[in-house]
């Protein structure tokens, strides 16, 4: 329960830093993607359903203020969510190397589904102009604001959480 | 006793990728209904919007208050520096000035010309300050301090000094949000100022950089439509009220269908310095209601 209530805490935060604080330290107008960040360290750090859940929530919370159509964010970083908790049963969660690697993905991931969804279905076909303007410089971004923020979120899930069980889920121990 | 416990305390165990289908599911409706039926969300919106906007409110201070501070640590040689670059633009200033006293005369005339007057300055407006913006990079919304309690509705106009911002989307009680006209989703019917064309206004994600806007459907068969061509939103709108100054046009080109013109408008608006806003607070539709009255009493 109480690691529970700290998640829904930590989502509601990341949102706040999201529509406030990114702006600030934003270059070129491109803002990092802080809840992509939190969405992807929870999923390696606690497995794939913990993943969609704090995806679905912190999607559903961008939907509710600022999406058109309600439920896109939430399914897209729900999926985003969802797939680095595949992650979570192969990899260790102390090395920043490998949020790094999933958050560039996610981003990836997230930016095409955002065009896809929404700018290509109204006709919008300029990818590339899309892709090295907005996708390539965000994707940078994220990566290098994960290096810092990642050492956060390990805190919070290691100090104020429940422990997930790490050794006997992950397949190369033998059981 | 341990036995009931475990009766009483059963569990769902779904397996992940069951609950994935589950959730998918749940949001694929979501995104139907509200496109199919158009189910508003606002009761949620505002449970939410109570916790999130308060702590958005005090950052947005924090923040201000900060830049406050800062601009106080100013070295005194930059300080000097700009006192002499600034009386350099006092000269420069004074010039200027006298030539837009002579400039007001004229947009006086103009004003009576097109009757703009009445319609631009009655209109009540609540001035507001952007709390937060929208979290990705692919659309142009942000969020203002003041809400139905202060008698903004959706579909209000928002402005900035010299031109039209956007229209309020979504409204809680102590906090708005409105989508720019430089949003890659938003179409403003607009017309042009000398021949009264209409043409439609749409923002562009490609030409945000540039701080310009695309327009189309320009029927100007007379050519008269040159660049620097002032842009106010039209008189057949149902959304934006009447003569709100968006831009000037910046570049004009015959479609290929020989009967419109398509090209861009440059925007007055600094939108990416955007930190207070003026909401008109009647919409096009109670304005057209509210005449509809007078005339019946007549």
């Amino acid at each position: 329960m109480k690691s529970k209530i700290v998640l829904f805490l930590t989502i509601v935060f990341t949102f706040l830093l999201q529509c406030t604080v990114m702006d600030f330290i934003s270059i070129g107008s491109i803002t990092p993607n802080l809840i992509l960040i939190l969405c992807v360290s929870m999923g390696l750090m606690r497995g794939r359903k913990s993943g969609l859940w704090v995806g679905f929530f912190s999607g559903l919370l961008v939907d509710m203020f600022y999406g058109s159509v309600f439920g896109v964010y939430a399914l897209i970083y729900m999926y985003v969510g969802f797939i680095s908790g595949y992650a979570h049963s192969i990899y260790y969660d102390n090395d920043v190397k490998i949020p790094m690697i999933l958050a560039a993905g996610g981003d990836l991931l997230y930016n095409l589904a955002v065009y896809g969804l929404q700018f290509l279905l109204r006709g919008r076909l300029g990818l590339e102009t899309y892709i090295y303007r907005i996708i390539i410089p965000e994707v940078f971004y994220t990566v290098f604001l994960t290096f810092f923020v990642y050492r956060a979120f390990y805190y919070i899930n290691h100090h104020f959480m429940s422990v997930t069980k790490k050794e006997s889920e992950s397949i190369w121990v033998l059981k | 006793m341990k036995n009931l416990k475990k009766k009483i305390h059963f569990h769902i165990n779904l397996k992940s990728k069951h609950l994935l289908g589950i959730m998918t599911l749940f949001c694929g409706s979501c995104i139907v209904g509200t496109f199919a039926s158009g189910v508003t969300t606002a009761p949620l919106q505002e449970a939410a919007g109570l916790i999130v906007v308060p702590f958005e409110k005090s950052i947005a201070n924090i923040s201000s208050y900060l830049e406050g501070v800062r601009g106080n640590f100013r070295e005194k040689e930059e300080l000097l520096a700009e006192n002499q670059e600034l009386r350099a633009q006092i000269d420069s200033l004074t010039t200027e000035n006298n030539k837009l006293i002579q400039d007001q005369g004229e947009l006086k005339r103009l004003q009576e010309l097109y009757e703009l007057d009445q319609e631009y300055s009655d209109y009540p407006k609540v001035a507001a300050k952007i709390i937060s913006k929208d979290p990705g990079n692919w659309y142009d919304t942000f969020m203002i301090d003041k809400g139905s309690n202060d008698g903004i509705k959706i579909d209000n106009n928002v402005i900035a000094g010299k031109g039209l911002v956007g229209i309020v989307t979504e409204v809680g009680p102590s906090w708005a949000t409105v989508r720019s006209i430089i949003d890659d989703s938003s179409n403003v019917s607009a017309m042009t100022v000398s021949t009264s064309d209409n043409c439609v206004i749409q923002g562009d994600l490609e030409l945000i950089d540039e701080g310009k806007l695309r327009f189309e459907q320009l029927y100007d068969q007379e050519n008269k439509v040159t660049v620097g061509e002032r842009i106010v939103t039209s008189n057949i709108s149902d959304k934006y009220v009447e003569g709100i100054f968006i831009g000037y046009v910046s570049e004009i080109v015959q479609d290929a269908n020989n009967l419109t013109k398509t090209g861009t408008i440059v925007t007055p608006v600094d939108f990416r310095h955007l930190k207070e806003v003026f909401v008109i607070t009647e919409n096009k539709q109670d304005r057209i209601k509210e005449g509809e009255k007078k005339t019946d009493e007549k």
